[in-house]
């Protein structure tokens, strides 16, 4: 064998990641103060649905049952709907001063309260307690915050015009981020003087319903925030009830295209935050570790379970398997397991259909002929678990490569220039986000007018702030939530 | 002469690539969030004691302290089940006297500083003198400095040509190759020192943050730069490389969060004193007293440690 004396056959160097140092379990241990029944929140108060009936919501976990949550039926909403006009004529005409103390004190008790929300949260939606106490309760507290600030400063939002609300709202929820979205949808609402019935998703109702909670300790008049609970039917009912002056959606593209159509015909605004398939794309010049990190963050955040997850990555084929080689090394050290669990990474799925969904989508990648990496995890034996997930060889015509999959899994493609980047990244029905990651300033300036998305991260990647517009192109949807725009989709123009 | 620089640093630079500021030090912010209980930490703490390179680097030692510190560095507790420290530190005066103290073929090793520590200020065949003196008077490990004045003027095969100068007057003893961070300044610069050094280093020798002699020691950014070099660097060449921070880590926690970033860019082939060494004095102490809270459940006066640093 002439090689052999060559260069003697040596294995490729390899790291291990096992378990020398493995950590303790780590639970928080908060209290949540969980009800074993909740009722709808209709005029300030707790009632018990008309119709008598509730569901159960899960621990999507430990499929363990957590509460009752009343189920609205069309009286229902048909009561919020009038509790809520009736406290518009108050609440509308309030000074905006005087509607900036409530948001701040709903905004502080929030605070007050984080650790119990941020467990609640994490038994009810299934994300790592680590995401829910670092990210989801303080942004809904920072979106009161912001919005508080608003409230008495509405002559300046709109230069040379004067703004006035529209009325009553109605708001519907995905259960992504269900505190979070409260907070998006209510406080601008509030703050322009608008009142609300919101409903909640039907899997994670509980921190929507501890909100309410929050809200009659701040006094906030009733009538103002309603929330009915319930699934696609009580939905409906939200958007197609006749006293709203405006629906806001955010939720799938499939169930956003229903209720434009249903609403088709009459004179009520909408704001529609749809479904995603971004492109997160890493340039050869890019710092590749922090590259990762971003992919990481961009897919895995939320187990995926965001309209703007980085679900697409486009690499430059000159670093194409240095990425792929290191993203699935850094794929190895996530940890998936117990939410509730202070060092967990990856959490549960939020429901049993949800996991049906990726894993067969994620199925119908393999059959497809991508190839597919899943890191050696071992995943708890009850709950709903998905393994962190890496196509590769993915072609733009394949599945995973154009359906949003709302999950853990990832589809890796490559690109040799620039406008092959913004060609592929561009085809495709959604336009919420990108992520851009190179060296070169002027690429990110160039890549940002071209890509057709509403938010455009350069060098970083799922990173939120409330004074920052956030919104769609296309499929994705329309209006923003967040700053300035936010606002203005909350008013009309006098 | 600008120009020449310029060339040098992005032919560098293009080879090693680049790290972001803010992407770095957000990763690095992930490890000061994980909880670490229990034997997860119990493992952590004894892992860590038996990393310190237990040093005392200052112009007042004396042969008694250094031998003091020896004894501590065998037998950090009362409690017989600490395992002794990887090694003590010590200036190259003081080589002998550590050998003295731990005998010939003591677990203990014993690192020298040399190659005019800290600021490396010295003719190259004084600094290499040094070297050959430390490792003559008995050090099995020799921790020099590179010449920051030649990196940061670009002269790169300067810096690089040094360090296997030294390389080659250590003979047997370990090297651990100080970039001194704080000088070099940019994460962009710590990732460059380190693939320089690495290139002309033997499997098993080190890079190290600092001197401890200057404002900025070991961060978790600077020592994420440096694993992510010595993992990228291990994968491409098959050379394993060792790592040591130094100065500033002062808490067992800190130890714990450093360890936490090994495990999850290294991996378990590095949490091990011949891969991982923490160059710190007053470390080993809340080591000790950690251990002890947690196998009493309680925290001990201060004063059942020798917590001044010259009182080993």
């Amino acid at each position: 064998m002439p090689t052999a004396t060559r260069s003697p056959s040596r294995r490729a160097p390899e790291l291990i990641f096992g378990d020398l140092w493995s950590f303790d379990p780590a639970p928080e241990t908060a209290d949540p103060k969980l009800k074993s029944r909740y009722e709808l929140f209709i005029n300030g108060r707790l009632v018990a649905p008309r119709g008598g009936r509730y569901f159960e919501s899960i621990n999507p976990a430990t499929e363990q049952k957590l509460a009752d949550i009343a189920l609205a039926g069309p009286a229902d909403v048909n009561a919020a709907y009038g509790a809520a006009a009736r406290a518009f004529r108050t609440w509308g005409r309030l000074p905006g001063r005087e509607r900036a103390k409530y948001l701040y004190r709903i905004a502080r008790l929030l605070q007050d309260r984080a650790r119990e929300f941020a467990v609640a949260e994490t038994m009810d939606g299934g994300k790592p307690i680590k995401e829910s106490r670092d990210f989801d309760v303080p942004m809904a507290a920072a979106h009161f915050f912001y919005h508080a600030g608003w409230a008495d400063k509405l002559d300046y939002v709109a230069p040379g015009r004067r703004v006035a609300p529209l009325g009553v709202v109605g708001q519907v929820i995905p259960w992504n981020f269900p505190l979070l979205m409260c907070a998006w949808k209510l406080a601008p609402a509030l703050a322009m003087g608008n009142c609300v019935v919101l409903k909640p998703a039907e899997t994670t109702s509980i921190t929507a319903l501890k909100l309410a909670e929050i809200i009659a300790d701040a006094d906030l008049p009733p009538g103002v925030v309603n929330i009915v609970t319930g699934a696609g039917e009580v939905g409906a009912a939200v958007m197609n009830h006749p006293t709203p002056a405006k629906v806001a959606f955010t939720g799938s593209t499939e169930v956003g295209k229903i209720i434009m159509r249903s609403l088709a015909g009459t004179d009520k605004k909408m704001t529609m935050e749809l479904g995603g398939k971004a492109a997160n794309i890493i340039f050869e010049d890019a710092p590749l570790d922090q590259a990762v990190e971003g992919i990481v963050n961009g897919i895995f955040f939320n187990q995926g379970h965001v309209c703007c997850a980085g679900s697409r990555l486009l690499v430059h084929e000159p670093v194409a398997d240095r990425v792929l080689a290191r993203l699935k090394q850094r794929i190895r050290v996530l940890r998936v397991g117990d939410p509730l669990d202070k060092n967990t990474d990856i959490g549960a799925i939020n429901s049993r259909e949800q996991l049906a969904k990726i894993a067969a989508l994620v199925r119908t990648g393999v059959r497809e002929g991508a190839e597919l990496y899943q890191p050696p995890c071992a995943l708890p034996p009850r709950g709903f678990f998905f393994r962190p997930s890496v196509f590769s060889n993915v072609a733009m015509s394949h599945r995973i490569a154009r359906e949003e999959i709302f999950g853990p899994v990832l589809s890796v493609l490559t690109f040799r220039t620039l406008e092959e980047a913004v060609e592929k990244a561009n085809n495709t029905a959604y336009g919420l986000s990108a992520g851009v990651w190179t060296d070169k300033g002027s690429r990110i300036l160039k890549m940002s007018t071209e890509l057709k998305a509403g938010v455009v991260w350069a060098n970083t990647y799922n990173k939120f702030d409330p004074t920052s517009p956030f919104g769609g192109y296309k499929e994705s949807g329309f209006g923003r939530e967040g700053g300035r725009q936010g606002l203005l989709d909350y008013c009309r123009l006098v | 002469m600008i120009g020449g620089l310029s060339a040098s640093w992005r032919r560098l630079v293009d080879e090693v690539g680049t790290v972001d500021t803010v992407g770095l030090e957000e990763r690095v912010a992930k490890y000061t969030t994980r909880s670490i209980k229990k034997s997860a930490k119990v493992w952590g703490l004894r892992t860590a004691v038996t990393m310190v390179d237990l040093t005392t680097l200052e112009g007042k030692d004396t042969p008694g302290k250094v031998a003091s510190l020896c004894q501590k560095a065998v037998a950090p507790s009362d409690d017989p089940t600490v395992p002794p420290v990887a090694a003590v530190c010590v200036y190259p005066a003081m080589v002998r006297h550590a050998r003295q103290a731990l005998g010939p073929n003591a677990k203990v090793r014993i690192a020298s500083v040399a190659t005019a520590f800290p600021s490396g200020q010295a003719p190259l065949r004084t600094r290499l003198a040094e070297v050959k003196a430390a490792v003559a008077d008995g050090a099995d490990e020799v921790d020099m400095v590179i010449n920051r004045g030649a990196f940061l003027a670009g002269e790169y095969g300067r810096v690089q040509d040094e360090i296997a100068a030294v390389v080659a007057a250590c003979g047997d003893a370990t090297l651990k190759v100080i970039l001194e961070v704080s000088e070099l300044e940019t994460y962009d610069k710590i990732r460059a020192a380190s693939f320089l050094a690495m290139r002309v280093l033997r499997p098993g020798d080190f890079i190290k943050t600092s001197t401890g002699k200057t404002s900025l020691n070991a961060t978790l950014g600077n020592n994420q730069v440096m694993l992510e070099a010595i993992r990228d660097f291990y994968l491409a060449t098959g050379v394993p490389i060792a790592m040591k921070p130094a100065g500033g880590i002062r808490t067992a926690k800190q130890a714990l969060q450093f360890l936490i970033a090994v495990k999850e860019t290294l991996g378990d082939g590095w949490l091990n004193n011949r891969r991982y060494r923490f160059g710190a004095s007053a470390l080993l102490n809340d080591l000790l007293r950690q251990l002890e809270k947690e196998r009493t459940g309680a925290y001990q006066a201060p004063y059942y440690f020798s917590e001044a640093a010259e009182s080993y």
